[in-house]
């Protein structure tokens, strides 16, 4: 469980990022945070790695304090996959990038090359195993942040921006990864602004303007609040468009273009 | 059809291209003609070659990025490979997916006359082309302001800025919205569409989120393994039975049409917004 209590940020140059956010996210739960550029939904995933810590409140994981929680102990509960990958690659190779944490989490050999191999095969860059990080797609070098958090089995998942540069295959696939995820019980945060997205996934969504929360709820009601979103300049996804322009439309919105259809065509034979 | 008597600004002859240490070409025998003033959407999956084929458009192929090279690429009727970088600069603006990469001056004008004092343009001509460049973007008011100060969006339009003071006829932009908030990057399409109508500017973009610019484009091309493999008008390729095989991403509330259209509950037609949709399929906006 993640807790925020009344947390406040304020970065060394005086902007204040969040303003007395309160939040708390169930274990197991699939949470997206939303919003404008600039609203603080990166400080505040940030605030869960124990990163940045509140400048005023507290950010408590599974009730301990990440103000008196060492970093080396939540990043093995917390794993980030950050906006931009080339912060977080360094190794030689894409299979020691893979191995590095693991090792120094202190699995076992055996379990390191097990998991180096599925987390490859997982997101499809097997190919790469010899090759060094640098020479990595945008892309590719999402995936493999995504692919060395996972193979270290942490409680939280958090990724900030995981879309970006990825093609609607790769997009789909990390919709099965999510759901992967969500089935092992993880808890799952994903930052993003690619709405099409995340509404198949179907999250607890948070809106988040000017370092405030100001919308909270599961998006298939969430996402029919078309003045909120748009305070927040967050647009709703095409199907919830077609859903409320329907005179004649279902209790809730469709989440694929196949329930969209079904509706329409019986709708018609009545 | 538009501008039927105009020029084409881009030609792509039979390019291939293969970068020194890979075994494969990067781009393979592609074709292309875009008429002065289209807007034409790239797109495919990672790794088709997208990138490489705009480092030939730009110049850095082959004049930084060496290799083997056939075919021809011409801009506005001069080819690449016999210009100099400074003379195309000048023809093809270049729009990084990150502004970060290209905004690295003190102040939001030093930034946008970058390129013009490159080239030595005179003060005089500078200021004027700088003036310009700021209103059409609609960032007069932070001419003095820190370009690090600003949003996500304020920098991708001082960048844009940049690009558009060289008054190039041919600007490329690189999956341009990916790092915008969505009510943000709307207003980008719109910009785009907006100075392709007041100055007649040729835009090619590569995009993977489909769903706002399939409603400016005059054409969408589809690549794959370096090679072309779709091209039509975005309700063509769209329609088709290919694009989601390439890793086209047909927005949710085409493939409802699609459906719809196959099944003959609404008749055949372009493409239709969510709101459109709405009201073909029975409904009327509450």
């Amino acid at each position: 469980m993640i807790e925020f209590r009344e947390v406040s940020f304020v970065h060394q140059n005086g902007v204040k990022a969040l303003d007395g956010v309160s939040l708390r996210i169930e274990s197991g739960e699939t949470v997206a945070v939303v919003g404008e550029n600039g609203a603080g939904k990166t400080t505040l995933v940030k605030q869960v790695t124990g990163l940045l810590k509140p400048t005023s409140g507290s950010v408590l994981v599974d009730g301990e304090d990440t103000k008196s929680t060492s970093t080396a102990k939540l990043s093995r509960k917390v794993g980030v996959a950050f906006q931009n990958p080339d912060h977080q690659l360094f190794s030689e190779s894409v299979e020691e990038e893979m191995a590095f944490a693991l090792r120094n989490f202190g699995f076992a050999p055996a379990v390191v090359q097990q998991r180096v191999a599925w987390g490859l095969e997982l997101f499809g860059l097997e190919e790469y195993r010899k090759s060094s990080p640098l020479v990595l797609s945008g892309g590719e070098k999402k995936r493999l942040t995504l692919a060395c958090i996972l193979a270290w089995d942490p409680d939280v998942v958090i990724l900030d921006e995981p879309t970006v540069g990825q093609d609607s295959i790769q997009k789909e696939k990390l919709v099965g990864t999510i759901g992967m995820l969500r089935s092992a019980g993880k808890t799952v945060v994903v930052v993003s602004h690619d709405i099409e997205f995340l509404w198949p996934v179907q999250p607890r969504v948070v809106v988040m303007k000017s370092g405030r929360v100001v919308g909270d709820g599961p998006a298939r009601t969430l996402m029919l609040e078309r003045g909120l979103l748009e305070t927040a300049r967050v647009v709703q996804p095409q199907l919830v468009e077609l859903y409320q322009g329907l005179k004649r439309r279902p209790e809730e919105p469709f989440v694929d273009p196949l329930e969209a259809r079904r509706w329409v065509e019986e709708a018609a034979g009545r | 059809m538009r501008g039927g008597d105009m020029a084409d600004i881009l030609e792509i002859d039979g390019l291939s291209f293969r970068y020194p240490d890979s075994p494969k070409r990067a781009v393979e025998d592609f074709q292309l003609t875009v008429p002065e003033g289209e807007i034409v959407v790239l797109a495919g999956p990672s790794g088709c070659g997208k990138s490489t084929l705009l480092r030939a458009v730009n110049g850095l192929i082959p004049h930084m990025y060496g290799g083997d090279y056939s075919g021809d690429v011409k801009v506005g009727g001069a080819s690449v490979k016999e210009s100099g970088m400074r003379d195309l600069a000048q023809r093809v603006g270049f729009l990084f997916q990150n502004p970060e990469n290209q905004i690295f001056m003190f102040t939001v004008e030093r930034d946008v006359a970058f390129g013009l004092e490159n080239l030595g343009v005179s003060r005089g001509d500078m200021r004027e082309r700088v003036d310009e460049a700021m209103r059409l973007l609609g960032i007069t008011d932070l001419a003095l302001r820190a370009p690090h100060e600003l949003s996500d969006g304020q920098k991708q339009r001082v960048a844009l800025a940049g690009v558009l003071a060289m008054r190039p006829k041919l600007v490329i932009l690189d999956e341009p919205t990916s790092l915008l908030d969505p009510k943000t990057a709307a207003e980008l399409v719109g910009l785009v569409a907006r100075l392709r109508k007041e100055l007649g500017t040729t835009f090619v973009v590569v995009e993977h989120r489909l769903d706002l610019l399939v409603k400016v484009a005059d054409r969408l091309v589809v690549m794959s393994e370096g090679r072309k493999v779709l091209e039509g008008t975005p309700s063509e390729v769209l329609f088709g039975d290919k694009a989601e095989g390439y890793g086209v991403a047909v927005p949710a509330v085409t493939r409802v049409q699609k459906m719809l259209v196959r099944d003959g509950f609404i008749p055949r037609g372009g493409l239709l917004t969510p709101e459109e949709l709405a009201v073909a399929a029975g409904g009327q906006g509450p």
